[in-house]
This record gives C-alpha cells, structure tokens and sequence, in this order.
C-alpha cells in the first residue's frame, strides 16, 4: 500500500505530515512512502533527509492524489487538491468538518473517505492519536515563550547586586491541554502563574502543574460529557469578567485557550479588560485562529494598542517539532487501522467511526456524542460527610470491641496458665513474649531492600542453639559415660557453630556490596 | 571461670547486642555496623557459656567441634555466589533446625535434670517434656522442610508443587497422632518414651518435606521466612528445655523476623498466608477468563538500543530471569553508559521479585549498582506515566496488567509494577511461556508492549554494544 504526503499548499502552513523518523516508522508498518518534492522543507526537513529514510520522491501533488491509497496531510485541502483525489483514496488531515460543511461535501462526492484528525473522540485509548492535545502542547509552550519575548522583563524574580527584580505574573485563561503546557512552562520560568478554568475538576491539574487556581463565587461546573467546557450562564459570566477586571490591573501576561468546539472562541478579554492593563503588558491569543478571546485580537497579527499592550494574534508553530509530533499521531492512527497487512476501515471502531467524516459517498458527521469518562454519580457532600462519619465512629466502636475481646482472652490464657506453670516457667515465658513484641517493632523497621541481608543474619543469630549443646556437653563430668549425650551434643555444636560463621561471614560480605 | 550472676548479665548485654545489631538495619550505612554487634555478641554469648560454672570439661570436643564448623562455614560463605544466596540460607535454617532436634534428645537423654524434693517437681517434669517434645518436632520441620527448599532453589527437586487429593487431611491425622504421642511421651518415666520421641520425630520430618514440597517455585520467598521463623521458634523451645533466657530471647528475634517477612511476602502477592502454606495457587479462578486484545510484536536488539538512546527516563524492572541469566553485571554496564549519556536510569524491584525477599537487591549490589537508584515498587509506580521506555528484564506476573483490571485472573488484587503504563515497553524473555502463576500476561499482547526474546545475558551484551555505537 502506498502513503503520500503531499506539500502543503497554503503559505503560513509550515508543517509537513510526515518527517524522515514517521517515514521510517510507516515503512515498519508495512507502507510504501511517497512523498512530494520540497514537502519538507519549510519545516528544516530535507529531501535528502526523507530519501535516505526510504521515502520516494515525487514530482507533483497530482501523482500522490492520483496514485496513493492513504494520503497524510496538515491543513485541510484546498477545494482544487481535492478535485485531484482518486475515488476510494483515505485522506487524514485537519479538516475542521463542524466549519467547513462545503469541503465535506466536496469529499464525499469525489468519493474520498477522509479521516478529521481534529475530530478523533478524546477518549484515553484514542490519545496517542490525538492531534489536537499534541498540537495545543506546543502552542501553550510557544505561547510563554512568545509571551516573554514581548514583554520587557525577566519572568522570575531576581535579587541582584543592581537591585531586586519582581517576578512576572501570568494568567492562564482556560486549563486544557494547551492550558497546562503554558502554565508548566511560564512556571518553569520562574513566573508566578495564576489559571483560571469554568471546570472545577481541573484545580488539581492546576496546582500540580504550579500555578494557583483561580475561581469564582458561583457554584456551576462548566465540565461536559465531550471533555471540553460548554458556555456558562450570565451571572456565572459576569462575576468570571469581574475576576478579570481585578486580575487584568496586577498581571502582566495574560495566556488565553478557550475553546469551544464547533463555535467561534467565548470572549473573555473585553475591551475595558485591556484598557486596565499595564503598559508593556502582554496578550496571547490562542484562539485567535477562532476569532480570538480577546475582543481586540486581530488574527494572524502582533500589534501594540495605544495604552502599550502587546496583543499576539499569531504564533510560530514549531514547524519540526510540530510535524514530528503530528507525524506520530498519524502513525499512531495507522496503526490501530491495522498498518498495511491488515487494512481495514473499521467502522465499528470508536475512533474511527467518528473521525471518519465522510465514508463510501456519504457524509458522517456530525457523529454520536461520547460520554469521555463515566459520570460520577452525585450526592449530596454534607450527606457523604456525616455518612463518613459514622462509618468512622462504627469502625472504631468495632475495633475498640475486637480489641477488647482479644485482651480478654490472653488474660484468661495467662491466667490458666499461672495456674499451673511453676513460677520459673512463668519467668521464662514473661521474657519470651516481651522478646516476641521487641523483635516485631525492629523488624518492622527493616527497610525492604536489607531483606536478605536480614535472613542471613537472623540465620547467624540463630546459631545462638549452640549456647544449648555446650551447656549439655559441659554438665558431664565424664564425656566418655555418656557417649549418646557427647555425640549429640557435638554434632550439635557443629551445625550451629557453621551457622553462625557461615551467616555472619555471608552478611558481612552482602552488606559490603551496597554503595550509594 | 566466672560467677552466675555474671553469666546471666554477659547474656543480657549480647541480647542487647542483637537487639542493635537487628536495628542497625534499617538503613544500608548502619546495617554495616550491625553485622559487628552480631558477631560480638555471639562471642561473648559462646565465651561466657563456657567460662561459666556449669561447665566440667568437655573442652576438647567443643572447640574441636567449633573450629571444623568455622573452618565449613567460611568455605560456604566466600564461596557461594549471589544468585544462589537463596540456597544457602535454607540449608543454613536446615541446620539450626538440625540443632535444635539434637538439643532435644541430648536434654532428654541427659540424667542431671531431675530435681527431687521439689514440690512442683512432677510438674516441672512435665513442662519440660513438653518442651522437648515441642522443641523437636519444630526442629525436624524446619530441618527437613528447608531440605527440602534447598532441594527446589538448587534445582535437585522438581519445583512444581506435589499436590495431591486428600493432602490435608493426612497432614492433619499426621498432627493429631503427633500430639497423641506427645501425650503417652509426658506420661513416661525416665527416658522410656524414647520410642514415641522416635516416631514423632519421623513424623515431624515427613510433615516437614510433604509442607515444602506442595510449595512452587515462585512462593519460595514465603517459604523459606517461613521456615525463618521456625528456626527462631526451635532455638527459642531449646531455651525452654534449658532454662536459658538468652535462647529464648533471641530464638523470638528470629522467629518474630520470620514471620514479618512472610507477611510482607504474603501481602505484595495478595494471598492469604495459609493459601500460600496448605500449597497450589489458591482456588480456581472465577468466571470466564478476560479475552486477551492485540497481538504479540517482536524487536530487535538494534531496534531496542535505538529505543533507549532516545528515551530520557529509563526504569528497568528485574526477576527471577536476570538471576538465572546472571545478567546483572552487563545490565550495570548498560545502566551506566545510559547514565553518562544523562538519561534517568532506575530500577523498580517488586518486592516478591526473586526466590529470597530482597533478592534482586542483592544481586544488584554486587554488580555495584548504587542503592540510590534501586526503588521499591510503591516509590515507582507514580513516575511510570512519565518513564519513556521501561525495560522488564526476566520479571512476569510482577507486571501482569490483570492483577487490576481482570477480576478473573487468579492473581487479581495484587500488587504489581505498573509497567504498561509508560511510553513503550521491552520484555527481555526466553520464550512465550507463561509465568509461575500460569497466567497469561495481557501486557505482551498490549500495543506499546515490544518483545525482545534470548537469554538475558547476551541480549543486554548486543544491546550494550549497540548503544556504544
């Protein structure tokens, strides 16, 4: 079977969707690949590059839309790239088919069964494939970086000879995966990170990537079963633009990533947000390629409003690292559609039956909705509370109780046993049970990776038996009288005493052997 | 010669030396001085036995028998390799059992222990019976049992467990016969109840091999605490029959050691100790076995060096496999050259890794892998979604995804490395073949799971000298 990637048309798209590592990897699944002349090469990735991998070069985009099985692309196709597809060709790429119904139209009819990347299901088997998460990765690093770039000052704080340095504040507006990645880096670089998100559930995600979580007076959850945020109501909308009123006037760069499927991006960011803005300040838009957070975005531009914000309506793409990273999503696709042996548009298949947006002639989206992870069931969290609590007052009645019950029954032990024992035996006995207890707590304390050395060594202690042999054999005042006696008692001392060398010896050298 | 008094204070100041030298290891640096205490302990335990005023002679035999031992027990102990430390601590616990036995029929046989006048004395007499009976038949267990896993480790002995129908009832008429005869024993005067000391004495050797030999491989660790522990508990019944509080004292040490150990064994394989005792694999699995999705994918060793000079974070996760192969001195090799490069190299040890708790890290320290990297499973199991590439090197149900998600498994509930759970996976093995457990691992067959088959040694050797490369 044959893989194209032909290059990508349109100018600001610098990603390919394969590099010479994919390429090596889809010819280990059995592909043939071809790609186009150049395909790379805004992208730092060489012709030479693919055709030492084992890829074929290709002189025209025609010859891999007219030839190929599977074609891999970025950024959706032009209408003129598709009237070039061969009926039955299987197409990944972008295609954005909520925005684009004409494109899909257009595919479906030249009979082309295309695979949406941006529409692959955000379930956990499906990650590895899922472009958008690899994509927003980047995008949230990049955001930072072009963030700091814009803005005139350090982002941690310094204390120097030449005087102190405050760190820089950012706010993350929106914890998706781009989200976090902004906050992990603008953390990483000693800023002070604040996130805000309409879904409750990501707190923890927030705090554990470093930044505080932001939130409001209003109880609404905003998380819904597709794993992205719905829109909120008023009231819910109005204390969020006062949290950023308040916000807007402290920090200095705001990240915005909200995004709702399908629809152009929420604004967020009003003007009077921006207007309270410090000068110098910065702006990054992440949704500007959805019409923007910010009402004073412009897409596609860098630009400076006249009270001195930055606002970055446009980001570099990382053109090689985004392409291996896409590259691999597709890779990953292709390798759950069975590679080249076993080929199958398989679509009883969760992820493909819903990427794939149009199949045989027939257009398929929008798809079934799908639940991403079981709902938790809700209850009431005072009712759980009190419920916990008796639990935990239950179980400590029922320990108290077990507890009481066990003492009882030693005590009646030991009182039959005072009973009858002469009073030496009992003296023993009181020093072997308080043994018992001290060597429970030391070697409870034994750390895991001594255990051997512990064996080896209570194995030499063990020995002590010979104590027993050397009692017997020196209470005889003739050895030779009681032969049975000296024989055993010998043999004894002789087993024990190799024990107690073999064991110490074999300790002593276990132990030398642990270094840090 | 020394006074009594001074004796019982000389072994109140070795217990104490124990009780250090037990609590000195709880970390690697001061396990060092631990062994020290043991052995000036042991010295002085010896030392003030035979200074002391019982003692009449016999000196001959006593340090003639010490020094032929000595000279047995350095031999065993310089020599014996790190992978078959297993072995040598069951025949070591064989020998204290062996002991222990001996003690008996000497404190029986021996003619001065009666007091007369005493007006407890018939009670006594029976106590100390009891003791001796006691004493002996945990001394035949442990030396016959541990015989027996002598026999396993060392590969004399078949390891597949002996089970046979109707086992536990004949063990349990084996023990009501025991204690029969432990009662007509205390019955008799003089040393006429030699013969029922004789029976039961066979008797407690047969329990001893049936117990170990319907134990398999795998369960070995909790075998051999086991008889750990019965050791402790012979020398500590030993130091009943005498009267000898040092006996007692450390005999409990041990016999405590023991059984915390197959505790601990017990609960990271998520079974009942008496499952693991009575032998087999529990109950049959319940319900239908889970079907297995995906298929089995193979690599190369070239394939896998490339793998590992691209990851960052490494974790290899060993078993009984590396043991066999001895591969833990090019796996350090390995290690270290990843190391240098800057890659994040650890290694997971589950704690039923192995034939000896502790085990593997033993075997890693003597290739002198630094204790700093070697981890527990619950200190790794966190990192496992941010590790690269994690390499599982002769290990098998200890990473067996079913002890999670397949409730039908008969190692479901256990505690396992979660190795599925990193960016790709290399399983080093020999053949396809299932684990001890029997049970068919789900992670071979998952789609980031790549198996690389050979022995350990050579595969790691190939890797290495790819790597270098």
């Amino acid at each position: 079977m044959k893989v194209g990637i032909p290059s990508e048309i349109f100018p600001e798209e610098l990603r390919v969707a394969a590099t010479p590592k994919t390429v090596k990897r889809l010819q280990k699944q059995g592909f043939d690949v071809w790609i186009q002349r150049g395909a790379g090469t805004k992208a730092n990735y060489s012709d030479k590059d693919f055709e030492e991998a084992g890829a074929k070069l290709i002189g025209t985009a025609a010859e891999i839309y007219g030839q190929c099985d599977i074609v891999l692309k970025v950024k959706e196709p032009a209408l003129t790239e598709v009237s070039m597809m061969r009926e039955g060709l299987v197409l990944l790429s972008y295609l954005w088919p909520a925005q684009n119904p004409e494109l899909l139209k257009k595919l479906a009819d030249q009979k082309v069964n295309a695979i949406a990347m941006d529409a692959i299901p955000r379930i956990s088997r499906a990650q590895k494939m899922d472009v958008l998460s690899s994509m927003a990765n980047i995008a949230g690093y990049r955001a930072v970086i072009e963030g700091s770039y814009h803005f005139g000052r350090f982002l941690n704080g310094q204390i120097t000879a030449a005087g102190k340095v405050e760190p820089a504040k950012i706010l993350v507006i929106g914890a998706g995966v781009a989200g976090l990645a902004a906050i992990g880096a603008a953390n990483s670089l000693g800023a002070i990170v604040r996130a805000f998100d309409t879904r409750k559930e990501v707190a923890e995600q927030i705090e554990s990537m470093g930044a505080s979580f932001l939130t409001v007076e209003i109880d609404e959850d905003g998380a819904t079963s597709s794993g992205y945020s719905k829109e909120m109501s008023p009231a819910f909308i109005e204390a969020e633009m006062k949290l950023f009123t308040e916000q807007a006037k402290e920090v200095d760069i705001i990240i915005t990533t909200a995004l709702i499927p399908g629809r152009p991006a929420p604004k967020l960011i009003m003007d009077y947000h921006v207007a309270a803005m410090k000068p110098g300040s910065v702006i990054v838009d992440l949704a500007a390629a959805t019409g923007g957070n910010c009402v004073l975005t412009k897409p596609g531009e860098v630009y400076t409003t006249d009270n001195g914000v930055t606002i970055v309506g446009k980001l570099n793409q990382l053109p090689a690292q985004a392409s291996q990273l896409y590259g691999n999503n597709l890779c990953h696709l292709l390798d759950d559609m069975g590679k080249a042996e076993k080929w199958k548009i398989d679509m009883e298949d969760a992820v493909v039956s819903r990427a794939m947006v149009t199949h045989n002639g027939k257009i398929n989206w929008p798809p079934q909705p799908l639940p991403v992870s079981p709902q938790k069931s809700k209850v009431d969290p005072a009712k759980t509370a009190v419920d916990a609590k008796e639990a935990e007052a239950k179980s400590v009645k029922k320990q108290a109780t077990g507890m009481v019950v066990k003492l009882f029954i030693i005590a009646a032990f030991l009182g039959i046993l005072g009973q009858f024992a002469p009073s030496d035996f009992m003296q023993h006995f009181t020093v072997f049970v308080l043994a018992v207890f001290v060597g429970w707590q030391l070697i409870w304390n034994v750390s895991h990776s001594l255990h051997t050395p512990l064996m080896a060594i209570t194995n030499a202690i063990s020995g002590i038996i010979v104590v027993g042999g050397l009692v017997q054999i020196g209470m005889l005042a003739d050895p030779m009288e009681n032969l049975p006696i000296t024989i055993l008692a010998s043999v004894a001392i002789l087993v024990a005493s190799i024990n107690i060398v073999g064991g110490f010896v074999v300790t002593h050298r276990m132990l030398k052997m642990f270094k840090k | 010669m020394i006074s009594e008094k001074i004796q019982i204070a000389t072994y109140l100041f070795a217990s104490i030396l124990f009780i250090y030298s037990l609590g000195s290891l709880s970390s690697q640096e001061s396990a060092k001085r631990g062994v020290f205490y043991g052995i000036i302990g042991m010295f002085l335990a010896i030392l003030a036995t035979i200074l002391g005023p019982q003692m009449q002679g016999g000196y001959v035999y006593i340090i003639s028998a010490i020094a032929v031992a000595s000279l047995i027990g350095i031999i065993l102990a310089r020599k014996v390799e790190m992978t078959s430390m297993p072995q040598l601590v069951a025949i070591l616990h064989s020998f204290v059992g062996l002991a222990a036995v001996l003690v008996g029929f000497g404190s029986y046989l021996d003619p001065g222990e009666k007091i007369i006048g005493d007006p407890e004395a018939d009670v006594k007499h029976i106590i100390h019976l009891v003791e001796v009976f006691l004493g002996i038949f945990i001394g035949a267990i442990t030396f016959t049992g541990s015989i027996v896993a002598w026999g396993k480790l060392e590969g004399k002995i078949r390891s597949k467990p002996l089970l046979y129908p109707g086992r536990h009832i004949v063990n349990m008429l084996l023990l009501a016969t025991c204690i029969a005869l432990g009662i007509l024993f205390s019955m008799q005067e003089g040393t006429n109840g030699l013969i029922y000391l004789y029976i039961m004495t066979g008797i407690a050797c047969f329990i001893g091999i049936m117990l170990v030999m319907a134990i398999g491989g795998a369960d070995m660790p909790v075998v051999v605490s086991m008889l750990n522990s019965y050791s402790g508990w012979a020398a500590s019944a030993a130091g009943f029959m005498l009267k000898n509080d040092l006996l007692i004292v450390t005999g409990a040490f041990v016999g405590s050691s023991g059984a915390i150990l197959s505790i601990i064994m017990c609960k990271a394989m998520n079974r009942s100790f008496f499952s693991v005792i009575l032998g087999g694999f529990g109950d049959a699995p319940s319900g239908e076995a889970k079907e297995i999705e995906g298929e089995v994918t193979a690599m190369n060793h070239e394939e896998v060096a490339g793998l590992l000079k691209e990851a960052k974070s490494i974790v290899i996760v060993p078993g009984y496999g590396m043991a066999v192969a001895k591969a833990q001195y090019p796996i350090y090799d390995m290690v270290q050259t990843l190391r240098k490069q800057g890659k994040n190299v650890r290694f997971a040890i589950h704690p039923v890794a192995g034939r000896l708790p502790g085990h593997m890290n033993v075997l890693l320290a003597e290739a002198n892998v630094p204790y700093d990297i070697v981890l527990e499973m619950d200190e790794i199991n966190e990192d496992m979604p941010s590790t690269d590439v994690v390499m599982v090197i002769g290990a098998n149900d200890v990473v067996n995804p079913g002890a999670q998600d397949d409730p039908s498994s008969p190692i479901f509930g256990m505690p396992v490395i979660e190795a599925w759970k990193a960016e790709q996976v290399i399983v080093m093995k020999r053949s396809m073949s299932v684990g001890y457990a029997g049970v068919e691992n789900p992670l071979f067959y998952k789609s980031n799971t790549d198996m690389l088959y050979g022995d350990a040694k050579d595969s790691v050797e190939k890797i290495l000298s790819y790597i270098k490369t």
